[in-house]
């Protein structure tokens, strides 16, 4: 690169940070958990999860961090993704593909709304979430 | 593609020399190999702090913290964590066998109490990719200057954050940036002292490594404001990594035109030059760096003249330590007023410390000002290695003090550790435990200070020798009451008549190992006895005739055959012709030796 004015280095800036924040986990107020158990990566959530990258990137939103986790369970309706946003009760969505991963993150994550036709009840509550409840 | 997983892999020199390179050449050919290469970014970042437990590989944005990783961990790196989602258990960084396994970053003890703004970048940012740096706010503060602040706002605003150098004297940076603004020159100098010699001290060298780009930004606003053009960073020949890192930085610096002529198109011209030191302790000293930088022998010149003044090639120079350097930035973008509600009155800001020595967690720290020593060695370093008694810590090197168990609660500044008798120095913390002798540890300061001595003026010359010869005299039993006043006089003279504070500051150590542990001095001039058992004219090796059981294993081992006794019958050492080796100790299965 030629040397740079001001208006360079402010605008190589402002295009870097948003790159290096993806990096960054503090500051992040919500997550998208992928289910990436074999069943999960057998029915497309590989493909769930780089469209999550792209719309969030599409969208802006900077504040969402996308993780993985194993199988959560419901290998029936795989892929399943959690979405856990601010002012919004933790929601898991199955038989999510490419085209359901839009509507979630406009309506959802965006929207604040629900997309009813892919909520699935948690399979069953864990050991460590009854003690906490005691 | 988009990345979904960044994995960063610490290049500092702790890590680097324990394979993390490979690590880093693996997880690329394997990411590579497993289908995933475009989808992971592989960043070579600088040091973790956490050093104990290196090699570190932390991958975002699960926060895994993976410790003590082995380049063929790769594989498994990559086929579970980046493709499967599951972390690797075994490598985790684990609090306690006890507890369960931490993965995050944010639960480790070793990283709760600290604040890093020194070490913001290090171990986040690739330091040898400059818009990393930009990335995270790099050059903002620069641009400030150059644009919208007058070089006596850039003062004012040092003044209110109260920053005060890091190099161990801790003189307010502000004022000897105005000192040598005031000065009314055509060529004036910037100089960065990056030649870190105190024992057991990485700080600089970490920070270099990790962050080249801080100290290039921090020595450029400088030279805006006091009006210097061109800069020095005067570092050890003995630190390759940090000086590759920095020529990297200031080749990406030069071809992005934040270094060189007309910055940013401000008019304002600044270059730096890097001069490799040879290694001589005494050129951390200004004015024996200014020297080294001209070409001369390192040796130190008498103030004043300041350098503020008279400093490279007789010009004004404006000098400051690494530390110092990587807080300026930081100051300019977030102004004086935040940084100075960090830390203490005395000393606002943070301090960085590379804790070493007998702590469980060995690494580099950075805390607020007025963290106490008990909760940098306990809470962050952990404790005491193998459940062992605390007996000493050693701050500021050779020029520092040694702080005894009554102390730790101390706030650490500028100004509370110089009332027990240490001082702040770069930031080297050796913890000592009780199995060291007070007096042994003495004895090597001294002997590092004498070894390292200019020989220029006499007070730090023959003074250092004689104090040393004393100690001699401690460690081998000839020591008496007498000697005790004759160190007191001695000292006196090095800390009022020596050039430089190499000499002034020599006999601290010393000094303050007789003030908290008398007794210790009392057992080996009185008793004739080390405590510790290390000072080997002090002690005797003896075998307990009711544990052993004649195995032999000891007199086969030893060099001189002072062990004698038949097959399944008591040994005994000749105290005479024993050379105390402790090989009979370590090769003995039953206890039974042991020193007296």
């Amino acid at each position: 690169m030629a040397k740079m004015t001001l208006a360079d280095l402010r605008a190589l800036r402002d295009a870097k940070k948003v790159d290096i924040k993806k990096r960054a986990t503090e500051g992040k107020e919500g997550r998208v958990i992928i289910g990436m158990g074999t069943c999960g990566i057998a029915s497309g959530a590989k493909v769930v999860l780089d469209e999550f990258l792209t719309q969030l990137d599409k969208y802006g939103i900077t504040n969402i961090s996308v993780t993985q986790t194993g199988c959560m369970g419901l290998c029936s309706v795989e892929p399943t993704i959690e979405v856990i946003v601010p002012d919004m009760p933790d929601i898991i969505y199955g038989n999510v593909d490419k085209a359901t991963v839009e509507t979630i993150v406009k309506e959802h994550i965006i929207g604040n709304k629900l997309v009813n036709d892919h909520i699935i009840d948690r399979p069953a509550s864990d050991i460590m979430s009854d003690d906490g409840d005691k | 593609m988009a990345i979904r997983n960044y994995i960063l892999v610490c290049g500092g020199t702790g890590c680097e020399s324990s394979h993390s390179d490979e690590i880093y050449q693996n997880l690329l050919a394997e990411a590579e190999a497993q289908g995933v290469g475009d989808e992971v970014q592989v960043v070579k970042t600088g040091c973790f702090g956490f050093c104990e437990q290196g090699p570190i590989v932390k991958i975002l944005p699960e926060d895994s913290f993976y410790v003590q990783v082995k380049p063929q961990d790769a594989k498994e790196l990559i086929s579970e964590h980046i493709i499967k989602g599951r972390q690797v258990e075994r490598l985790l960084y684990n609090i306690d066998t006890l507890k369960q396994k931490t993965a995050k970053v944010d639960d480790i003890e070793f990283y709760k109490k600290q604040y890093r703004i020194v070490l913001r970048n290090c171990g986040f940012i690739d330091p040898e990719n400059i818009d990393e740096y930009i990335a995270r706010s790099g050059y903002e503060a620069l641009e400030k200057v150059l644009f919208d602040m007058s070089p006596d706002d850039v003062i004012a605003e040092l003044k209110i954050a109260g920053l005060r150098g890091r190099g161990g004297a801790g003189f307010p940076t502000w004022m000897k940036w105005n000192f040598t603004k005031m000065q009314q020159n055509e060529i004036k100098y910037v100089a960065c002292n990056a030649d870190e010699g105190d024992p057991g001290a990485y700080m600089d060298r970490s920070t270099l490594e990790g962050d080249p780009h801080t100290v290039i930004e921090g020595m450029t606003i400088c030279g805006k404001t006091i009006g210097a053009h061109q800069g020095f960073i005067y570092i050890r020949a003995e630190y390759p990594l940090a000086i590759h890192r920095l020529e990297v930085a200031m080749a990406q610096a030069r071809e992005y035109g934040l270094l060189g002529k007309d910055i940013l198109g401000s008019g304002f011209d600044f270059d730096i030059e890097i001069r490799l030191g040879a290694g001589a302790f005494v050129c951390g000293e200004e004015t024996a760096l200014l020297q080294s930088i001209e070409g001369h022998r390192g040796t130190p010149q008498p103030r004043p003249p300041f350098p503020a003044v008279k400093g490279l090639w007789q010009k004004p120079t404006c000098l400051n330590n690494v530390e110092t350097w990587a807080n300026v930035p930081v100051i300019i973008t977030r102004g004086g007023a935040w940084f100075n509600k960090i830390g203490t009155k005395d000393s606002p800001g943070t301090k960085v410390f590379a804790l070493t020595g007998k702590v469980k967690n060995s690494g580099l720290v950075e805390v607020p000002m007025g963290t106490t020593l008990r909760e940098i060695i306990y809470d962050i370093g952990g404790g005491i290695i193998g459940g062992k008694k605390f007996k000493a810590v050693q701050t500021g090197g050779p020029s520092g003090g040694m702080i005894s168990a009554e102390n730790l609660d101390t706030p650490i500044d500028f100004g509370g550790l110089s009332a027990i008798g240490s001082m702040m120095g770069s930031g080297s913390m050796i913890v000592m435990n009780e199995d060291d002798c007070i007096v042994d540890v003495a004895k090597f300061y001294l002997n590092f200070s004498v070894d390292e001595s200019c020989g220029k003026c006499a007070p730090c010359r023959i003074g250092g020798r004689s104090l040393l010869n004393i100690l001699e005299k401690f460690t081998s039993g000839n020591g008496t009451h007498e000697d005790i006043d004759k160190i007191k006089a001695i000292s006196h003279a090095m800390q009022v008549g020596s050039l430089c504070a190499l000499g002034q500051t020599a006999p601290n150590p010393l000094l303050s190992s007789l003030k908290w542990y008398a007794d210790e001095y009392e057992a080996h001039i009185v008793d004739k006895k080390c405590p510790a058992g290390k000072c080997k004219k002090l002690i005797t090796y003896v075998i307990d005739p009711d544990k052993c059981i004649g195995c032999t294993a000891c007199a086969r081992k030893c060099p001189v055959g002072a062990i004698s006794g038949e097959v399944k019958k008591k040994h005994t050492i000749d105290a005479s012709i024993c050379i105390k080796c402790g090989a009979c100790m370590a090769s003995c299965k039953f206890d039974a030796i042991s020193v007296h």
